[in-house]
């Protein structure tokens, strides 16, 4: 039996990055179940297992896809109250905290959320959290068991450990009663190019870029680098551009090789998911902007002129 | 249809942040609506205006944030509920949840509207921990809320697009900051805020336990900061200079 688990988010059919990270962090703690539900979810036991879940929960049906948060909250109520694990670990995603949120106040514990990383301290669990916007990182101590924690995707590298998990059907009776917030169409918007979280190079927009007519120069520029497109939560906002582009605090945790933000001042909420980047080119107006501070290479200049010209001698070298 | 809009005051997010001995943001400084349930209180008006009924805001904070409040009663919302008490202080996401959740029983809406996450804590927990509590399905991220009759669907934002999902009343929604571009409060609407209800209740009214943290704070350090590289004026070769750095880190 476990004294961890791990819920293992899925994404039609497919296992969430961040649930191997989660799998590389729990098992450093303790050992771990993980709990994989809806479609995917037998073939996902097999990496959560080279991942280190000792025993992986089960369970395919439909209802996990269709409706939002509610049946895979009954899943994890009914099966806590079997197993009685002292932690809890979600990924701080979209899907995983509304479950992560309604189990948690089902349960009556609380939970921390948006955590950079989870210890163990004095018999109990001690979660580093982002805090101040990000300038500091605070210590909290979770007070409850279980003890529910949600990190922060990529915050940690996943490496694998080998191994297989035990593969059990955990036992859910989803009543009519939880399906009820129905998903009936999914829409994919987002250019399939590369994505934001794979992407080796990040080209990343904010206000000073002026207007959304100028984002087309930062697609030219992360196409001829084979990267992908982001953007400052103030422009996503401003409806310039989809949310699914958004880095930062409420966006997307990215880890580039090269990160180039353009017409960012950055702010701690857009930092917050960036400066794990290896390398940061600034480009901004301002020379006092906060996002300079912390560029390997900051530019005070004209993005409107920089980035085109970036853009060809970046295709100039490719070519020669 | 009678909409409640949960609604926070916090700092605004164009000042610069302190924190109090206890690690705790302060709230002395200038506060403001938060820009995400400014949105949530348009959306409200905007399903009001098309379909009747009531908008009611309810917010949980210090005396102060009857403020907040009146800024959404000047918008156009029809009354408010302020749940003040100093035992709130400090309240983590399932207390203010557990808060709001019975002040909001007591109103029996069709809906409830938050934003998705607040500015200043940015949890997100709040809005399915109601759910929850309430009894009600979440229709959460949403950036399009269509409402007919009993039924309500909602385009919920995810990271490659979006799901449409679809629930009956009572519902809750969360919404995104790009649902709706909030209304400037004209001066009518300043004036006629002055005489709407806003209702002041405290944790006994409520019968609500405080209960245990689920968190306690032990300490606040500086995060590792960057260190700061070479800042150039772009003279004509700043180009060549990030191709070489681009180069360097074998990207190109």
């Amino acid at each position: 039996m476990g004294n961890i688990w791990v819920y293992a988010e899925l994404d039609q059919g497919k296992l969430a990055a961040t649930s191997l990270e989660l799998m590389t962090k729990a098992r450093e703690l303790g050992d771990v179940d993980a709990i994989a539900l809806g479609a995917g979810a037998k073939a996902a036991a097999a990496a959560l297992g080279k991942y280190g879940a000792k025993v992986v929960h089960v369970n395919e049906d439909k209802a996990f896809d269709d409706y939002v948060a509610e049946p895979a909250t009954d899943a994890l109520a009914s099966h806590f109250e079997k197993e009685k694990p002292e932690l809890i670990l979600f990924g701080f995603t979209p899907d995983s905290r509304e479950v992560a949120g309604r189990l948690a106040a089902r349960l009556g514990v609380g939970l921390i959320s948006n955590a950079s990383d989870v210890v163990a301290q004095g018999g109990g669990f001690v979660a580093k959290v982002p805090y101040f916007g990000g300038s500091k990182v605070a210590s909290m101590k979770a007070n409850n068991k279980p003890a529910i924690v949600l990190m922060r995707p990529k915050s940690i590298e996943a490496s694998e450990k080998g191994g297989a998990g035990e593969i059990k059907e955990l036992a859910a009776s989803i009543g009519d009663g939880s399906k009820r917030a129905h998903i009936t169409e999914r829409v994919v918007e987002a250019s399939e190019k590369v994505k934001l979280e794979d992407a080796k190079v990040i080209v990343s927009g904010g206000r000073g870029l002026g207007g959304p007519q100028n984002f087309p120069i930062l697609e030219e520029l992360a196409d001829a680098l084979g990267g992908a497109v982001g953007a400052s939560r103030a422009v996503v906002d401003a409806g310039w551009v989809p949310y699914s582009m958004q880095v930062g605090q409420t966006g997307k945790s990215v880890r580039p090789g090269v990160y180039i933000a353009v017409g960012i001042s950055g702010a701690m909420q857009h930092t917050v998911g960036m400066k794990a980047s290896k390398v940061i080119i600034a480009i901004n107006k301002d020379a006092e902007a906060p996002i300079m501070k912390m560029a390997d290479l900051g530019v005070v200049g004209d993005a409107l002129k920089i980035v085109p010209a970036l853009t060809a001698a970046v295709k100039a070298k490719k070519k020669g | 249809m009678k909409i409640v809009v949960t609604v926070k005051q916090v700092p605004d997010p164009n000042s610069s942040l302190t924190l109090e001995a206890d690690h705790s943001i302060s709230r002395d400084k200038e506060v403001v609506l938060d820009p995400g349930d400014e949105c949530g209180v348009e959306e409200a008006l905007q399903l009001k205006e098309a379909h009747g009924g009531e908008v009611v805001l309810v917010s949980m904070g210090p005396e102060k944030a009857r403020d907040a409040i009146r800024k959404g009663l000047s918008m156009g919302a029809d009354r408010g509920v302020l749940i003040s008490d100093p035992q709130l202080a400090g309240a983590d996401a399932l207390l203010t949840a557990k808060v709001l959740a019975a002040a909001i029983k007591l109103e029996e809406p069709d809906l409830v509207i938050c934003s998705t996450e607040s500015y200043d804590g940015s949890t997100g927990m709040v809005p399915p921990m109601l759910a929850e509590l309430l009894g009600i399905p979440q229709l959460t991220f949403a950036k399009k809320v269509e409402v007919d009759g009993s039924k309500i669907k909602v385009h919920r934002q995810t990271a490659d697009g979006y799901q449409v999902v679809e629930a009956s009343t009572p519902a809750l929604i969360s919404v995104t900051a790009g649902i709706a571009e909030p209304r400037y409060a004209s001066l009518k609407g300043i004036m006629a805020a002055r005489s709407k209800e806003v209702k002041q209740v405290g944790l006994g009214d409520l019968g609500v336990e405080k209960g245990q943290s689920a968190e306690t704070i032990e300490g606040v350090v500086e995060a590792e900061a960057r260190k700061a590289g070479q800042v150039i004026e772009d003279d004509g070769t700043a180009v060549d200079r990030i191709v070489q750095v681009l180069a360097t880190a074998k990207v190109l």
